[in-house]
């Protein structure tokens, strides 16, 4: 997991509380507790890209040959790509 | 509210000082409205409407039965009024016991600019009875806001400079 | 060269603004301040002025259109009154919290209900502690200077927070009278071009307007206030530094006749010079009154009361508004808590005055004066007194 930099004292925080690095979302890592994740058969995968459109945190990217997978990091579980998939290729399974 | 801003141009560029304002509030053309002038030589520090001027200039002739157009005016004041009539003839409407001048401003303003517009008309007017400003310091002020009409509302206001006259 | 001119002081307001090279003017017109951006949106049909004139819906348009447009690093410019004012409300937090440089020109009105049109302070006091910088011009050159003085102000280093001018509705907004212009060259030696903190660019993502959790909201809220109390430092330099180049003073501040004065008048706005008149008055007949009239609002300059008091008996500070509700008018309120510390202070009388665009008269303020001169004996009976209401 990244490490989160906040600023401490009133001296620390940036006027206006401009952010004036970008991509900095990316440090914090969104899928560090979940119940479930997204598991993807490829067999049953038709490359719609509904995964993809569906997914509230936009984790899901394709690969070179066209299918799906989410990033773990940032993953939460949510099971809409499960949902959304009508070739019910994504499966939710459980954490341990 | 033409008028009174060239009148108040027409000072400041006599170096001195001048404020000119309307009555305050919503507005539409054709409507009575108020506007005023104070001219000073040295700056005006005053910031409210005039309550007692010195000078009152009627632009309208039909104002006079519709408003008391001297309430405020000083009894040592002068009040102009654009009319064809005599004093005799427009007396009844008016409460001002002390200097009053005429002139036909609206007949001066037909011949001239072929319209019974009256404000640069009237200045001449007033610049003849009072002598608050130099009647050339108006020459800039009309030419700038007037344009290609400018000369016709200088010999208009020429013409109501010299025909004005206290009844 | 600047040049004595005589004009209706909203168009002088917009002619001066048009000198500072806004790039992004969004505005949306409202009585009694559409001349200034209606002249404006002139200056730019004639190719004056190099600008972005947006003609908003709007006055919450407006100013969230200058947030965007100083967030890209664009020098943006609006102007308003009263209900325009209140309509952008919560944008000028935002504003003010992103540190935005935006300058914007204020019609003092008073607020509807019942509706008018008429000048009072009430519009710009509703939104007196939401971070902006503030000054009041009392004639038509202050309103020119300050314009100009607002952009620079606003965007300095230290600063970069947005400003307000305020000129008195109608009484100053729609009256003609002489005034020196500055020109172009002397103006773009005076302003340097804007730099802002960081602007939004593709090229080089930032994020403005982050969200703040509970554990930091109160932190950043203090940075804003440090930045904003310290720009009082700024704000004095660059009065200076006007006065230099054009000759005009500026001070938080302006004393007028108050070497040994017993009474002191506060006011605000242009009221004040009709208020020197009844002080030269005052004096003539032999009473040791003297005025005070206040130019910075916010920050609000303690230090600069403090001093400008010392030795009074008594202190009638005049509000154009009213905090309904409470203990009086704006700036008596802020007058009596910078005052509270002192061990030695003048007594302060309240009075009421002008709401609604009610004529402020000499003779109203030399009667004031004399009322409020036995306060420091006869402690008076309100917190405040509605000078002249009828009933």
């Amino acid at each position: 997991m990244a490490e989160k930099k906040w600023p401490e004292d009133w001296q620390e925080v940036n006027p206006g509380c401009i952010v004036f690095r970008p991509g900095s979302s990316r440090d914090y890592h969104t899928g560090t507790w979940r119940a479930e994740r997204p598991v993807w058969d490829n067999s049953r995968c038709i490359k719609c890209g509904l995964c993809y459109i569906f997914c509230p945190e936009g984790c899901i990217s394709e690969d070179a040959d066209g299918y799906f997978a989410a990033d773990l990091n940032y993953c939460k579980g949510c099971g809409i790509c499960a949902h959304e998939c009508w070739p019910l290729a994504i499966k939710m399974v459980e954490e341990e | 509210m033409t008028s009174v801003e060239l009148l108040a141009l027409a000072a400041i560029g006599e170096g001195r000082y001048a404020q000119g304002f309307p009555s305050f509030g919503p507005e539409r053309r054709g409507a009575p409205v108020e506007a005023f002038n104070r001219i000073n030589d040295t700056r005006i520090k005053k910031r409210q409407r005039i309550y007692r001027p010195d000078v009152v200039v009627v632009l309208d002739p039909g104002l006079i039965s519709l408003v008391n157009v001297s309430e405020g005016l000083k009894p040592e004041g002068l009040l102009i009024i654009n009319t064809s009539k005599s004093l005799k003839e427009i007396e009844k409407h008016i409460q001002f016991k002390g200097r009053i001048a005429l002139v036909d401003a609206t007949a001066i303003a037909w011949k001239e600019l072929k319209v019974p517009i009256t404000n640069t008309t009237m200045l001449g007017a007033l610049v003849k009875m009072t002598d608050v400003v130099k009647l050339e310091s108006l020459n800039e002020p009309i030419e700038h806001r007037f344009g290609r009409i400018a000369n016709r509302n200088l010999a208009a206001m020429k013409l109501a400079y010299d025909e004005v006259h206290l009844a | 060269m600047s040049k004595r001119i005589g004009m209706e002081i909203a168009l002088a307001a917009a002619e001066a603004a048009a000198l500072c090279r806004p790039e992004v003017i969004a505005a949306y017109p409202i009585t009694p301040n559409t001349h200034v951006p209606e002249h404006l949106s002139e200056i730019v049909a004639e190719g004056r002025l190099d600008a972005e004139f947006i003609t908003v819906e709007s006055e919450h348009s407006a100013m969230s259109a200058c947030a965007g447009a100083s967030g890209a690093g664009a020098r943006s410019f609006t102007a308003t009154s009263s209900q325009g004012l209140l309509y952008m409300a919560e944008i000028l937090a935002i504003v003010s919290a992103m540190r935005l440089p935006v300058v914007m020109i204020i019609g003092n009105r008073a607020l509807s209900g019942p509706l008018n049109i008429w000048n009072d302070h009430s519009d710009i006091m509703s939104q007196r502690d939401i971070g902006w910088i503030s000054m009041f011009a009392a004639n038509g050159q202050e309103t020119v200077d300050m314009t100009i003085q607002a952009f620079k102000i606003a965007e300095h280093q230290d600063v970069m927070l947005p400003v307000n001018v305020n000129l008195d509705g109608f009484q100053l907004t729609h009256v003609v009278e002489p005034m020196f212009m500055p020109d172009q060259e002397e103006v773009d030696r005076f302003l340097p071009p804007f730099k802002p903190l960081a602007a939004l660019d593709p090229d080089h993502p930032v994020t403005l307007g982050a969200l703040g959790l509970p554990d930091i909201y109160a932190e950043a809220c203090k940075s804003r206030e440090v930045t904003l109390l310290n720009s009082k430092k700024v704000i004095l330099e660059i009065w200076k530094e006007w006065e230099q180049q054009f000759g005009r003073k500026y001070e938080p501040i302006e004393s007028y006749k108050t070497e040994g004065a017993e009474v002191l008048l506060m006011t605000m706005g242009s009221m004040g010079e009709t208020a020197e008149m009844a002080i030269d008055e005052l004096r003539q007949e032999g009473v040791k009154a003297g005025l005070l009239k206040l130019k910075l609002w916010r920050p609000f300059p303690f230090e600069e009361l403090q001093k400008a008091v010392k030795g009074a008996k008594v202190l009638a500070v005049t509000d154009r508004c009213l905090s309904y509700g409470g203990a009086g008018g704006p700036l008596a309120l802020e007058v009596r808590s910078a005052l509270y510390a002192q061990k030695k202070r003048p007594a302060i009388v309240n009075y009421i005055i002008g709401l609604g665009g009610r004529d402020v008269m000499v003779d109203h303020f030399k009667d004031m004066i004399s009322r409020a001169a036995k306060a420091d004996t006869e402690k008076p009976k309100e917190a405040y007194e509605f000078y002249g209401v009828r009933g």
